[in-house]
């Protein structure tokens, strides 16, 4: 998620109640599914990969039904799978601060998803839970992305829970499959893992200042590595992004 | 600590975000530094995990099969190929260069 796509949304925001919108709700459900079905499919490499770093078929269901946040997922598996159940605590630590960015997806999402009771001036609980549950990079961006706050709802709920029954479906067969084929070495699933890593960082590359915390990323978790317990080199890592971010260092636009 | 106890913690921590996010009033993270923190943070994260993935066996540097299956993930991700197909190319490179070394 960028600013822009931020700014779009605020500036679409005003368009709700001219005429009775269908036409862009319908176009939101399209939107929605295109993006929740494709999205759902690589769930299987995340049930195969989690089997592959030792966890067994219920704890990388677990992972899916209650964390649903693919990117603190593919890492968690991704510590335990290089330090074991010693880095633990490094693997907790990585999630967890990967799932900082639905804090922010949260707020966003919030005015658009509440529907208030206009005699109490209150929205449900359980909405804000289900919605709170469903809240990750595909939901917020098919949401902001919409003209209207109307469309922006619709998009939001059938991407969230389209993706919601498809990860959670395709993590158990991605499951069955690692469990069936063995040595995942063989069958290159190592190299799959950090595929799948510059997948979900590739999106967010546009920025110059991304692309430069990205470099400098990389560069100290592979010269920590020898010196470090296995998931540390992440967690120090991560130092450089709040470096740069509380001095806005290599801030401009890239232009190539 | 257990495989379950990392899985639960890390679970309950990311699913409280998920809810801090829509329960508790936006302030904090709408100001433009944390936001921007948080932004980067989530690139550092993901960009270290490629390094350790791609380099890392335990404490060690190795450069093995994996390399070349990044580069060419790396391509296909340029090229705008869906992730799940970049994903099983990126397995197939490096399981094919071991199967030949």
């Amino acid at each position: 998620m960028n600013e822009r796509t931020a700014a779009d949304a605020t500036a679409a925001g005003d368009g709700d109640g001219e005429g009775d919108g269908a036409e862009e709700r319908s176009t939101a459900v399209r939107d929605s599914l295109a993006v929740g079905l494709a999205t759902a499919i690589y769930g299987v490499s995340f049930g195969a990969l989690s089997v592959a770093a030792g966890l067994d078929i219920w704890q990388t269901c677990f992972l899916s039904l209650v964390m649903f946040t693919g990117g603190s997922q593919f890492a968690l598996v991704g510590v335990l799978a290089s330090g074991g159940v010693a880095a633990g605590g490094s693997a907790i630590a990585t999630a967890a601060m990967l799932g900082i960015r639905n804090v922010v997806y949260g707020m966003r999402m919030k005015p658009i998803v509440d529907d208030v009771d206009p005699t109490t001036g209150r929205g449900s609980i359980w909405r804000r839970i289900a919605a709170a549950w469903v809240t990750i990079d595909e939901s917020t961006a098919v949401a902001l992305a919409q003209p209207n706050d109307r469309a922006a709802r619709v998009g939001f709920w059938v991407t969230g829970i389209t993706i919601f029954v498809g990860w959670n479906l395709t993590t158990l067969a991605g499951a069955l499959i690692g469990d069936a084929i063995g040595d995942t070495r063989a069958w290159g699933l190592d190299a799959a893992a950090a595929a799948a890593f510059l997948g979900l960082l590739w999106p967010r590359l546009k920025r110059f200042q991304a692309g430069a915390v990205a470099v400098a990323a990389a560069v100290v978790a592979t010269l920590t590595t020898p010196v470090l317990m296995p998931g540390l080199p992440v967690l120090v890592a991560a130092v450089v992004a709040i470096v740069v971010g509380w001095f806005n260092l290599f801030d401009r636009r890239r232009t190539s | 600590m257990t495989t379950w106890h990392i899985i639960l913690i890390a679970s309950a921590a990311t699913l409280a975000l998920k809810l801090v996010g829509h329960l508790v009033p936006a302030g904090f993270l709408e100001r433009e530094r944390p936001a921007r923190i948080a932004d980067l943070l989530t690139v550092a994260l993901l960009a270290a995990l490629i390094a350790v993935q791609t380099l890392g066996v335990g404490q060690e540097i190795v450069v093995d099969a994996r390399v070349p299956a990044l580069i060419v993930a790396a391509a296909l991700y340029a090229l705008r190929v869906p992730f799940i197909v970049v994903v099983a190319v990126a397995a197939l490179v490096a399981a094919g260069i071991r199967a030949l070394g």
